[in-house]
């Protein structure tokens, strides 16, 4: 909790649920915790914007939801992925991946430059 | 949805705080924080709305609980709207019902809009002509565009046998017609092709409702016997309920059978033909091989085809007739009154909206968007126009049937007129329309800029667009309403000037009735004039002052055209001049009052032996023997001897086909024959038309019931059928002038009453608006009467561009009404000039109440305000 933050860039908030859904079913307070451990605190997840984004993606069909008892024995909302959410990840994904390495490329020219 | 949404999002914080709580945190600081974290959960929630896009729906819904809320602190307001826009979309979509029923729907065959109907048609009296039974045979033969062709001529008798003597209705049919209309029988089957021949055995198909009348709908009719006109006819189907063949019949013959001497006649175009298009034929292919056919028909029979076309129509236009552009000038009509009743209902809505600026500019200043208040103002017009419409439904229901049975004569199709879904589409759209219509112009006001201004304004302050639209909504209103008036103006004009006509003969105290002999008599013709004869004794009967018979009675329907000329030379067929021609018996001009102008009328000694004679009207007079004394001259008569008749005398013009219609038509010349020199053959076939006419010292509809048991005959079977007075006839001639005239007015009455209440309530806005600026004037020494001025001033101002707006408009209506109505003239001054005034007195009635208030304002307290 000490290290500093960054702020997720535009977008990227909807492939990173859709990474952490596809792992298995998962409530909405999970997914949060779950962002924030994986990326070691480094990326803050706007609560305020997580739910908008779940309810965007379950009525574009991405995600699909059923109420669950938890382990606590309480109900919650379980999130899981649906075929056309999976095909959408990995394409997501691709183009994500994509335009990182280009933006190292990029990074690693201006380097070598100096160098 | 909503809970659930609350659900989980406190799942979330009641988690979140456990977790703080178990990190060592004191409970009510972790739930603080916790909340902290997600952020306001009213703001989340909005937003998971938003991405649910299920934010609309609530909107709506909350904007349709504002508007009834709204609508229920105005009740006045409201039910005025409501009532306005139910009167409008109600009566158009009576209007609509009617068109959708007759017009729209097609006609109950399968595959109905394959059906077509052949005309003949010549170059001088266009598309009036049927086809001759040999021409039937050769389109049947010749035909490749047409599967099959059928043909039906009218027909009818007296059927003696099972049960009392009856007159009934009948149709001659070829053996195809039912198959080519595609219409299953009821029971039994149709003609055989074998049985459509002459000399066949004698067989007939009854209507269902004969079969029900006579027979008690019993299984084992089909095969039993039936007599009519004296002969003995095999039942082999029933037609189905409702069937109907150019209006209902009781029974049908076979065509083939019949032994009417125009069977052979070339000549004789009394055959209705129509056929089904084959299967990826078009109608214009059709009729392209059908013109082919009547050249080749020319060429064959120069005599009688020469200049003769022939042309193919849908079925559905020969079955609706001439209603058509009645129904289409009434829904115009009520589609003013609706439209006046929407600008009304805006003019409302504005005036509110203007009031209500203080409030919208408060909203847009508490972060409504523009798009939202202005959804809000539509939902709210909405509502107006769908409660309207949905009581609009209502009253066409209740007002459909009773609408259809005021329509003068028959409605084609009266039974298909019914609300079924298209009309109730049609309803819902045209109150969305008008909603939008008459909603958007207020919504459209909804603040956007000067916030503070119309804040601090108090909605005091009127802009100068609002007063032009108000003062629009005015003009709009009186011309709309001027067109009406002086559309029912002309109409009314046209049924006075009808009326006043002279139809030629005196209507007074005449009835007409068919007769249909006794079917012993009606094979031998000597017989069958001895027992028209015998009709004679008629005049024996108390009231009874003189009896005729006649084949064609003035006015009502049947008729009978031949060629004629005045020169030994015939002109050309197409050529051939054409004359109404009347078969009566000498008593005829003293029955009917007719005025004998030149000469003498036919009178006993014209009998057969001796010389022919005709009497002719003036027209003829006029048209063939142009300023001629034509007494003592020959006449030259299509199918009669091919000698000329003399004509003996010239009587004056009856109006045959009715007041309104006879200046129209296209055969105006009349000659009379005498019932006593008829041939033969000619005797039987009329005897089947011939009417007897009576004039009476009473009113003429006492004398019908003694005139039916006195002419019952030797065998009482003798009937008398079609029993009219002609004044009946001649009024009936009018009817659709009549009702025209009566729904115009009512219209007119409606757009008049809907324009004072648009006028009336702009004003007192605008007056309202204009309280302080009318205190400041007083106060400064303006008196009463320069307030009144100034406000009837400035609606004068108004009505007075509507008029004249109105009046172009009512020009363009009066040439239509010319087209579309018969015995309409061009539109005249007299017509504005009593129409006019009546609006202008109306509409200053209107503006007089607001001046008058206007005029009371207290300067002091108008001041104050301000």
């Amino acid at each position: 909790m000490t290290a500093p933050k960054t702020d997720l860039p535009q977008g990227t908030l909807d492939l990173l649920i859709l990474k952490v859904v596809a792992l298995g079913p998962v409530h909405g307070y999970a997914i949060a915790q779950r962002l924030e451990q994986v990326s070691r605190g480094v990326v803050q997840v706007p609560e305020g914007s997580l739910y908008p984004a779940l309810h965007r993606l379950e009525n574009r069909s991405l995600l699909a939801a059923d109420w669950k008892e938890t382990e606590t024995g309480r109900e919650a909302k379980f999130y899981r992925l649906t075929g056309k959410g999976r095909k959408q990840l990995e394409t997501d994904a691709a183009s994500w991946q994509r335009l990182i390495d280009a933006i190292a490329l990029i990074l690693g020219m201006a380097n070598g430059g100096a160098r | 949805m909503e809970e659930q949404l609350e659900k989980e999002l406190r799942f979330h914080l009641d988690e979140h705080a456990n977790k703080l709580i178990a990190q060592g945190n004191a409970p009510d600081l972790a739930q603080r924080n916790a909340r902290l974290a997600l952020g306001g959960p009213e703001q989340v929630k909005e937003k998971c709305r938003d991405a649910r896009g299920t934010r609309w729906l609530e909107d709506l819904f909350q904007d349709f609980r504002y508007a009834l809320r709204t609508l229920r602190q105005r009740p006045g307001f409201a039910a005025v709207a409501i009532l306005t826009l139910a009167l409008g979309s109600g009566a158009t979509t009576v209007m609509f019902t009617v068109i959708n029923g007759v017009l729209l729907k097609p006609l109950a065959y399968p595959e109905a809009d394959r059906l077509v109907t052949l005309h003949g048609k010549t170059e001088k009296y266009g598309e009036q002509w049927g086809f001759s039974y040999p021409e039937f045979h050769d389109y049947q033969s010749a035909s490749r565009t047409l599967g099959s062709v059928a043909a039906w001529t009218y027909g009818g008798g007296t059927v003696t046998k099972p049960g009392e003597a009856e007159y009934v209705f009948g149709r001659l049919i070829s053996s195809g017609l039912f198959s080519v209309l595609g219409v299953p029988l009821a029971e039994g089957r149709a003609f055989l092709p074998q049985e459509d021949q002459p000399g066949a055995a004698p067989v007939a198909v009854i209507s269902y409702s004969l079969w029900q009348r006579r027979f008690g709908g019993s299984k084992e009719t089909i095969g039993q016997h039936l007599i009519l006109e004296g002969k003995s006819y095999t039942i082999v189907g029933i037609a189905p309920a409702g069937f109907r063949v150019d209006g209902d019949a009781d029974i049908y013959t076979p065509l083939g059978q019949s032994r009417d001497p125009r069977m052979q006649d070339r000549a004789a175009f009394f055959i209705h033909v129509l056929g089904r298009l084959q299967p990826n034929v078009r109608l214009a292919q059709a009729q392209t091989e059908i013109s082919v056919i009547a050249r080749r028909l020319a060429m064959q029979y120069p005599e009688d085809n020469q200049g003769r076309g022939m042309v193919a129509h849908p079925l559905s236009q020969e079955v609706v007739g001439d209603v058509r552009p009645t129904l289409w000038l009434l829904l115009g009509a009520v589609s003013v009154v609706l439209l006046i009743a929407c600008v009304n209902v805006a003019s409302l809505l504005l005036a509110r909206a203007v009031s209500r600026e203080r409030e919208l500019a408060l909203r847009v200043a508490l972060g409504a968007s523009r798009g939202r208040l202005l959804r809000q103002c539509l939902t709210e017009s909405t509502v107006l126009g769908i409660s309207g419409g949905a009581l609009g439904i209502l009253l066409a229901f209740v007002g459909i049937h009773p609408f259809v049975s005021l329509w003068p004569g028959s409605l084609p199709r009266a039974e298909e007129v019914q609300l079924d879904w298209r009309v109730l589409l049609f309803a819902l759209g045209l109150s969305l329309l008008s909603s939008l219509l008459f909603g958007l112009a207020p919504a459209l006001r909804t603040p956007a800029r000067e916030l503070e201004r119309a804040l601090r304004g108090a909605g005091r302050s009127l802009a100068g667009s609002t007063r032009r639209l108000h003062s629009d909504f005015v003009v709009a209103e009186v011309a709309l309403a001027v067109v009406l008036l002086v559309s029912a103006g002309i109409l009314g004009r046209t049924l006075l000037r009808l009326s006043s006509l002279d139809p030629g003969f005196d209507t007074r105290n005449v009835l007409a009735a068919h007769v249909a002999l006794s079917p012993a008599v009606l094979e031998n013709p000597a017989k069958a004039r001895a027992a028209w004869e015998d009709l004679d004794r008629a005049r024996r009967l108390p009231g009874v002052q003189s009896v005729a018979l006649a084949d064609v009675v003035p006015m009502r329907v049947g008729e009978d055209s031949v060629g004629y000329w005045a020169t030994p030379v015939p002109p050309p067929p197409d050529q051939l001049p054409l004359a109404l021609t009347s078969i009566v018996t000498p008593d005829y001009l003293n029955v009917m009052g007719m005025r004998l102008r030149q000469g003498r009328f036919l009178n006993e000694q014209d009998r057969i032996g001796h010389e022919l004679v005709v009497v002719i009207d003036d027209n003829l007079a006029q048209h063939a023997f142009v300023g001629n004394d034509p007494v003592g001259k020959g006449l030259w008569i299509q199918g009669m001897a091919s000698n000329p008749v003399r004509i003996v005398g010239v009587v004056g013009h009856v109006r045959h086909w009715g007041l309104a219609g006879d200046d129209q038509s296209r055969v105006r010349d009349q000659i009379y024959c005498s019932f006593y020199q008829l041939p033969d053959p000619l005797v039987h076939f009329l005897s089947s038309v011939m009417s007897i006419t009576v004039r009476t010292t009473i009113t003429p509809l006492n004398v019908a019931e003694p005139l039916r048991r006195e002419l019952r005959g030797p065998g009482a079977d003798q009937t008398l059928y079609d029993v009219h007075t002609m004044d009946d006839l001649v009024s009936a001639s009018l009817d659709r002038q009549r009702f025209l005239l009566w729904l115009f007015g009512i219209f007119a009455g409606l757009a008049l009453l809907l324009a004072c209440i648009g006028i009336y309530g702009v004003l007192t806005y605008l007056t309202n608006q204009r309280v302080p600026e009318i205190g400041l004037r007083m106060a400064l020494g303006a008196s009463t009467r320069d307030v009144m001025r100034l406000v009837l001033g400035q609606s004068f101002g108004m009505i007075v561009v509507g008029i004249a707006v109105g009046i172009l408009g009512a020009l363009a209506a009066g040439r239509l009404l010319e087209h579309l109505v018969d015995g309409t003239r061009p539109t005249d001054l007299s017509t504005f000039t009593i129409m006019i005034p009546i609006l202008l007195a109306a509409a200053l009635f209107a503006s007089f109440i607001p001046a008058r208030r206007a005029s009371r304002v207290d300067p002091m307290s108008a001041l104050r305000q301000e």
